[in-house]
């Protein structure tokens, strides 16, 4: 495997990582569920390479007006349907994700079903960018989390109507989760059109954003270590699988399966991560092997 | 204090409630009693913001009460949830500062949280205990005392004694006098009507989504129809 390859993959991985950390503020924090973000990833793409294509804009501007861009749908989506509960919530946003699709489809200003081609590719998507941009968005998403707008959001989680009658703005924090994540998944959007070169919208397909929503549960709701581990994982087992061929999405599918029964909270659920911990689990190690040795 | 006039509300199709008019006096407990279905949770969520109305008015204190349930919580109206609705996850301490959400005047949270500790000591006893793993009527009493800590003039209880052993619904019901008594204005919803009448001044029969009987609680308990429909006695009067 050549060096082109594995960061090929790790680029990648950034991608469905800034999707991923905006979806698990929404499902693993929140307690929605998505299967829409391949809207809003859409929305960021065609917007971002708008951007730099026809109006000269830098890159990182260009993501970030992509950003916004599916932010300001979500808010929208988020107005109309966010009263619904639960499951129809669910069903909303897959309507919306296959309409945005449909809908490029047919806008011959963005290429129809042919796409657009020729976005600048050079300098843009790199390894590097796609790193920095994902340090920065854990560290957002960590400091929200953290937050007393974090804390509203987890009660909403755990208990909507006890979060209800306790006087949090249950709709007000819904509508913030809903647009973070679609600000997130706007920017990968971005990304991802930036690093291809061209986008087409069979590329936003529900099982783009099904393929999202299962790596935050197989991460682990309620935990964003998870969310990073679970998509790092999850980009590269199809690819180390290439040689199967066929069988690949078989034993993917498989992998899935026994990951959701042998642990159901998925690989890390709310649990994180952190520095403290790890040191903390060395200390207690070499505490326990002098124990042992006296 | 609160007034509800001539409130409709649908769930879809169904009217659930057909120009339901209450009215609740400071200081008081009024108890709204009804079958199954009769549209009693619905009212109460209507005053509480969970549920949209789609015609009537609901005033408290003279003004216009508002629509979102958040802002409800503030202008003082708290709801204690039908069955026990808590966060499971958090400890007993936890579930009640999550109570006070919306204060920021600590020395008189820590005023209300001893007297809600006086009021009911098993939550004193269980403080650090996971919510989830209390008895049912423990909970009960922690939802009432997570209602308490947001300091409310007006507290909407939704059947408290759903669900409790006959022994612990006295229990609940003595509470309920006693925050009475601490200058709290009550209304009560319940199915056990026999309870509801005995402690409340005023009360409303509701009969799918309309108010048939309404008057003072000692009447009511007295009267024929009630007395048939709601508290299992016979009518002497029949032939």
């Amino acid at each position: 495997m050549s060096w082109g390859y594995i960061s090929g993959i790790l680029i990648l991985s950034g991608i469905n990582l800034m999707t991923v950390l905006g979806l698990s503020l929404l499902t693993g924090f929140t307690g929605m569920f998505s299967f829409g973000h391949a809207g809003f990833m859409a929305i960021g793409a065609y917007t971002a390479a708008t951007m730099t294509m026809k109006f000269a804009i830098p890159f990182i501007p260009a993501l970030l007006i992509g950003g916004i861009a599916a932010m300001i749908v979500s808010l929208f989506l988020g107005k109309l349907t966010l009263n619904l509960k639960g499951d129809y919530f669910c069903i909303a946003t897959l309507g919306f994700g296959e309409a945005t699709r449909l809908i490029l489809d047919n806008l011959q200003y963005f290429g129809g079903a042919r796409g657009l081609s020729g976005i600048p590719t050079e300098g843009t998507t790199t390894l590097l960018n796609v790193v920095l941009i994902n340090i920065a968005a854990v560290f957002v998403l960590v400091s929200i989390i953290r937050s007393r707008h974090g804390r509203n959001m987890v009660a909403i989680r755990e208990e909507e109507m006890a979060a209800q009658v306790i006087g949090i703005d249950v709709f007000k924090y819904k509508l913030t989760a809903l647009a973070i994540s679609a600000l997130y998944a706007g920017i990968a959007g971005g990304m991802l059109a930036h690093y291809l070169g061209y986008i087409q919208p069979t590329m936003f397909k529900m099982v783009k954003s099904t393929e999202m929503t299962i790596i935050v549960i197989f991460g682990g709701l309620g935990s964003i270590s998870g969310s990073v581990v679970g998509t790092v994982l999850l980009t590269f087992l199809p690819e180390i699988l290439r040689s199967f061929s066929d069988w690949r999405l078989v034993i993917y599918g498989v992998a899935v399966i026994l990951i959701m029964i042998t642990r159901p909270q998925g690989l890390m659920g709310g649990k994180e991560i952190s520095f403290k911990k790890i040191v903390r689990t060395i200390k207690n190690r070499k505490i326990k092997k002098e124990e042992v040795k006296s | 204090m609160l007034k509800v006039d001539n409130l409709n509300v649908y769930y879809g199709g169904i009217h659930a409630l057909k120009g339901v008019s209450i009215n609740v006096d400071e200081g008081q407990i009024v108890s709204i009693i009804g079958s199954n279905g009769a549209g009693k949770s619905t009212l109460i969520n209507s005053i509480s913001g969970i549920v949209k109305y789609k015609e009537g008015e609901i005033t408290y204190k003279e003004n216009k009460l508002p629509k979102q349930a958040h802002k409800i919580v503030k202008a003082g109206i708290c709801q204690v949830p039908e069955g026990r609705i808590i966060f499971a996850n958090l400890t007993v301490m936890e579930n009640l500062n999550m109570g006070a959400f919306l204060r920021n005047d600590k020395n008189a949270i820590e005023k209300d949280k001893k007297r809600i500790f006086e009021l009911f000591p098993i939550l004193k006893a269980r403080e650090n205990q996971i919510a989830g793993t209390l008895s049912g009527g423990e909970q009960q009493m922690l939802a009432m005392g997570r209602g308490l800590m947001s300091n409310p003039d007006l507290i909407l209880l939704d059947e408290p004694s759903l669900g409790l052993a006959p022994l612990l619904i006295n229990t609940i019901f003595d509470i309920i006098i006693e925050i009475k008594n601490m200058g709290k204005t009550i209304l009560l919803v319940e199915q056990n009507a026999f309870k509801a009448l005995s402690i409340a001044d005023k009360a409303y029969v509701l009969e799918q989504g309309v108010v048939t009987l309404e008057g003072d609680a000692k009447a009511l308990i007295k009267d024929e129809k009630v007395q048939e429909a709601y508290l299992g006695k016979k009518s002497t009067q029949t032939v």
